[in-house]
């Protein structure tokens, strides 16, 4: 990993991948104190939490997880002076198909995370923390111990902290390797020690019933990076970066057709899709062209080239505009990317040329969505499974000609039905592919009659 | 309950209706009349949420901008509907909350979830022990469709699994409810059972090296809404449709469990707890439940018989009673012992205590049969109605404490007669020989045993699954039995030859009716004063203040 140098893109602006591969940078409490590490969670310990709460709310920073929740909102749930303890948990559980920024935090620039949390843990008056990384990353749970391990003993951590008084305790918490657990109840109870069943909300909201059903923040590792930058910057001035409502930078990991994929980061809403492809990526391979892009982790709904996409705009003398454009000149922010049909999710984007066949890019998703279903409850359980059977029959020459409509109504009978977001997550795949790409589907299904007379329930 | 509750204001389907503040939106749309389906939802568990059967439209009242409810034409709160169906399960109602449980939105919701239970369910209903009382057969008529869009291979997962002694799992029925496994951990106290592997592949199973062998653990397959638990003991016996249910109690322990009998062509071939939240909530034991098999034994006593010679030969009733008759009347008072059992009903009880009295005897009483009580239902007392041994007087504070002196009695030939009313003898610690001794041995039981071969007159009676009657648990409740099957050969009622033997002492009583019975033992015994045998409801009454040894509430 350290072996791969990237130079960052002049257009990049690089504020939470500042260090990643950056020349010379190590990923040691060394290194990061000689560049100015650690002084934010000072400036930080000057201020009182309300006032740390209210520059991340002023900042208009949104959750770089994949709901893009606003932080500040989130964080004003917990009450101050509750009689149970509060607890906050970085979700590093990066699962999304598509995303890889966070584990290039945790492998090259560990203690920005561990400065973001202690300062995040301040201002929510936690004083114990934990940081839920996938199982996957056994090498980045080993960098964390030890960038954990420095920061106890540089007094960052633990008792009575740089004198204030102040106790924090963080600990690394490593999963078993399942999607679920990047689901943040889902996740808490991963950490309960149960298996990873998310919980129903009402009532089971984290802010209220959390951890061992104590008030609970659990924040993504990209986020609690931007807040040190707050604290550096101000939430004023940090609501300046990028546009209203979508403000700071957003590390965004492309892959799939292009040919420089990899991770950039930008000021949200800073440039097109079409630019990032082109521009950034260095376009498609040779005598290929843009098909669809999967905009913010697999789970997000495809985009279609041939589509027009209605986008409001907020003009300069506070007008809205709506303007109709293609996929290529679509801004890579949250509102527009929702007005687009899709989401900016985790910021992972997948790029389709116009050699992928859309049956089985899905049926590639839903084997994924089939197998990570946590099973707990009957449409998401049931629905994903028989969507990959689907596809993966179509796939194999075996499909018939209701399939189409099949995949589709399946598809319907999950989203919005289900205990958690993981029932949008494999259904929003199949209604966007089928929405897009139905002439595709209907094809690969053959007109091989409609299956019927099967008493196979 | 004291405290007065709020009332709060729900439209249900467009009718406003009023609940108590607390009530779950499930049982407030019963409540009205609307029922809504559902699978994992039990009232006695925890709520996990996940089988989305009972999906509703939910709607809360619409704030105006000073923060309060906006108020409609109808003088009733303005409702914004959430656009996404809620369960109705885990949520409480509140006020000015709207409801909708017959949409087209919840009718499509319902026939989504009932199509995603069946395409791997293995709808082998044929042989399945929970066809006709199968939650996924009743709402795949109401809610589904009758063909199927699944054209695709079913999952395979476990079958036959014995997942302890009393039951067995088939893990492709199961639609992971999870109702059994919060049984286990919240009820009975035993968590054994889990889930493993994930999504559709997920499979019920016992946690590595333990067993499902808790003593409640048939409670499970009563609980488990399709046939995915069932009873070893009662699979593959009987279509439920056959089965006549018959409400009773158990008798095997001082708690009283509610019960169903479920008999066909006088046989028993289950019985399965009935809710009764002052008794057993909706729970039996295993122990309880299993022990009826007795009751079907080909040994049962059928025909009078009377000692002739060394042996016992068949006899009619109306001679082994004017023998039994002649009997008690030949020895003086003293010489006569009466031997009960508080596993009798009240009207046995009570009219044993007539005979104890026409034969002018004080040796008499029941016999003590203890255990552990376990903190759920089980009572330290094994025998289910020394209470109403006590109030009709058969025994006294300390059940059990003549026993011995008749014993001594017996063996010194002071006591020359015994009438052993559903007790052993032998529990007395009384060898055959001793018993063998004694000029007259009558003894009423349904299943042989030393005393039964040790008697001079013989009188086959019924199992509590063959009598009407009433006990009265430990904590004081007066319950009901019922008659489910009819005693075998020509045993009669208890009650009836109990009667007997006292018109033999004292002529005619005037007693040809149970309800005759209960009708002079309420007369008689002032805690029951007020009772009539038609108003004792199938959830029993209380009689007497609640004793100290009550069990922990479930």
């Amino acid at each position: 990993m350290a072996s791969t140098t990237r130079t960052a893109h002049p257009r990049e602006k690089r504020i939470i991948f500042k260090n990643i591969d950056r020349p010379g940078w190590t990923n040691d409490i060394d290194c990061y104190l000689q560049d100015g590490g650690y002084e934010e969670l000072k400036k930080a310990f000057a201020m009182k939490p309300q006032e740390i709460v209210n520059e991340v709310r002023a900042s208009g920073l949104r959750g770089r997880g994949g709901a893009g929740f606003p932080c500040g909102v989130k964080w004003g749930f917990i009450r101050p002076g509750g009689a149970k303890p509060v607890y906050l948990i970085c979700n590093a559980d990066e699962s999304e198909p598509g995303t890889f920024k966070d584990r290039y935090i945790i492998h090259q620039d560990p203690h920005q995370l561990v400065e973001g949390m202690i300062i995040s843990c301040y201002a929510v008056n936690a004083r114990l923390a934990y940081i839920y990384i996938r199982g996957e990353f056994p090498e980045g749970a080993k960098i964390l111990e030890r960038a954990l391990a420095e920061a106890r003993e540089h007094g960052f951590l633990g008792k009575n902290i740089l004198g204030t008084g102040f106790d924090l305790e963080i600990y690394v918490f490593r999963g078993a390797g399942a999607y679920i657990c990047g689901e943040e109840t889902g996740l808490i109870e991963s950490m309960e020690g149960k298996r990873p069943y998310p919980r129903i909300k009402p009532p089971y909201f984290p802010a209220v019933l959390g951890l061992y059903l104590c008030p609970t923040i659990v924040n993504n590792v990209e986020t609690l990076c931007n807040v040190k930058y707050i604290v550096r910057i101000g939430g004023a001035e940090y609501a300046k970066i990028g546009k209203p409502n979508n403000t700071g930078t957003r590390v965004l990991c492309v892959s799939g057709d292009v040919q420089r994929p990899g991770y950039y980061e930008f000021e949200v809403g800073g440039l097109t899709m079409g630019e990032l492809i082109y521009d950034i990526c260095g376009g498609l391979k040779p005598g290929r062209t843009l098909k669809a892009v999967i905009p913010g982790g697999s789970s997000a709904k495809v985009l279609s080239v041939k589509d027009r996409y209605k986008i409001k705009s907020k003009q300069a003398d506070g007008t809205m505009v709506e303007t109709e454009i293609g996929l290529e000149d679509v801004p890579l922010d949250f509102d527009a990317l929702a007005a687009a049909g899709s989401m900016a999710g985790s910021g992972g984007v997948i790029v389709m040329d116009d050699t992928r066949e859309m049956v089985w890019a899905l049926n590639n998703i839903n084997e994924f969505y089939a197998h990570e279903s946590c099973g707990q409850c009957t449409p998401c359980r049931e629905g994903s499974l028989w969507m990959k059977k689907i596809t993966e029959r179509m796939l194999h020459g075996g499909g018939v000609e209701r399939d189409t409509d099949t995949l589709k109504s399946v598809a319907d009978n999950i989203a919005g039905r289900t205990i958690c977001a993981f029932g949008e997550a494999c259904a929003w795949p199949t209604q966007s592919f089928i929405d897009k790409f139905r002439d595709e589907f209907v094809a690969t299904a053959g007109t091989k009659g409609n299956g019927n007379g099967s008493t196979n329930h | 309950m004291s405290a007065p509750t709020e009332l709060l204001n729900v439209q249900i389907d467009g009718v406003w209706h009023q609940f108590q503040k607390g009530t779950r939106v499930i049982e407030a749309c019963a409540q009205a009349g609307k029922f809504v389906p559902h699978y994992c939802y039990h009232p006695k568990l925890s709520s996990p949420g996940n089988c989305r059967m009972c999906l509703i439209e939910m709607g809360m009242p619409k704030l105006g901008p000073d923060r309060k409810p906006e108020i409609g034409a109808d003088g009733k709160s303005v409702i914004n509907w959430i656009p996404r169906p809620q369960i109705s399960c885990a949520q409480d109602i509140a006020e000015g909350m709207g409801i909708r449980t017959d949409s087209p939105m919840v009718k499509e919701c319902r026939h989504g979830v009932m199509e995603f239970l069946l395409i791997n369910h293995p709808l082998d209903c044929p042989i399945c022990d929970q066809a006709g009382e199968c939650h996924l057969q009743e709402y795949s008529v109401e809610f589904g469709t009758a063909g199927s869009r699944f054209l695709d291979e079913k999952v395979k997962k476990p079958k036959r699994v014995e997942l302890g002694p009393r039951v067995t799992l088939d893990d492709e029925r199961c639609i992971l409810c999870s109702r059994c496994i919060r049984f286990m951990k919240e009820v009975a106290h035993d968590d054994v059972l889990g889930f493993v592997s994930r999504g559709s592949h997920t499979y019920l199973t016992a946690h590595p090296g333990k067993l499902l062998d808790s003593n409640y653990s048939l409670n499970t397959v009563d609980i488990c809404p399709v046939g995915a638990l069932t009873s070893s003991d009662f699979r593959f016996k009987m279509r439920v449709w056959f089965l006549k249910e018959t409400k009773s109690i158990c008798t095997s322990c001082g708690t009283g469990c509610n019960t169903l009998i479920g008999t066909r062509q006088n046989e028993i071939f289950r019985q399965t707890p009935r809710e009764n939240n002052a008794v057993n909530s909706a729970w039996m034991c295993d122990y309880g439940r299993l022990n009826f098999h007795y009751v079907n034994y080909p040994d049962r006593l059928k025909t009078p018989q009377i000692r002739e010679n060394q042996g016992l030969v068949d006899t009619t009733w109306n001679s082994a009673l004017i023998k039994a008759g002649e009997a008690l009347k030949q020895f003086q008072k003293w010489e006569v012992a009466v031997v009960a059992s508080a596993r009798m009903t009240n009207e046995e009880l009570w009219l044993t205590k007539k005979l104890i009295d026409s034969i002018g005897t004080s040796h008499h009483d029941v016999v003590p049969r203890t255990g552990k009580a376990d903190d759920i239902l089980m009572s330290a007392d094994r025998n289910p109605n020394t209470l109403g041994a006590q109030l009709t007087g058969v025994t006294g504070e300390k059940p059990g404490s003549k026993l011995m002196e008749i014993a001594d009695k017996i063996r010194s030939g002071a006591i020359k007669v015994v009438v052993a009313l559903g007790e052993n003898l032998k529990e007395l610690g009384l060898t055959v020989d001793q018993l063998r001794k004694l000029a007259a041995l009558i003894v009423v039981d349904i299943l042989p045993n030393e005393t039964t071969r040790s008697a001079t007159v013989l009188l086959p009676s019924s199992a509590f699954s063959e009598k009407r009657g009433s006990m009265i648990n430990i904590r004081g409740r007066l319950q009901r039995l019922n008659r489910a099957t009819q005693p075998p050969g020509i045993a009669r009622d208890d009650w009836e030859i109990i009667r007997d033997l006292i018109q033999q002492l004292t002529g005619s009583n005037g007693i040809y009716l149970i309800e005759d019975v209960f009708k002079q033992m309420t007369d008689s015994i002032p805690d029951m004063n007020a009772l009539s045998h038609s108003r004792i409801s199938d959830q029993g009454v209380q009689l007497v203040e609640e004793t100290e040894e009550a069990p922990a509430t479930v």
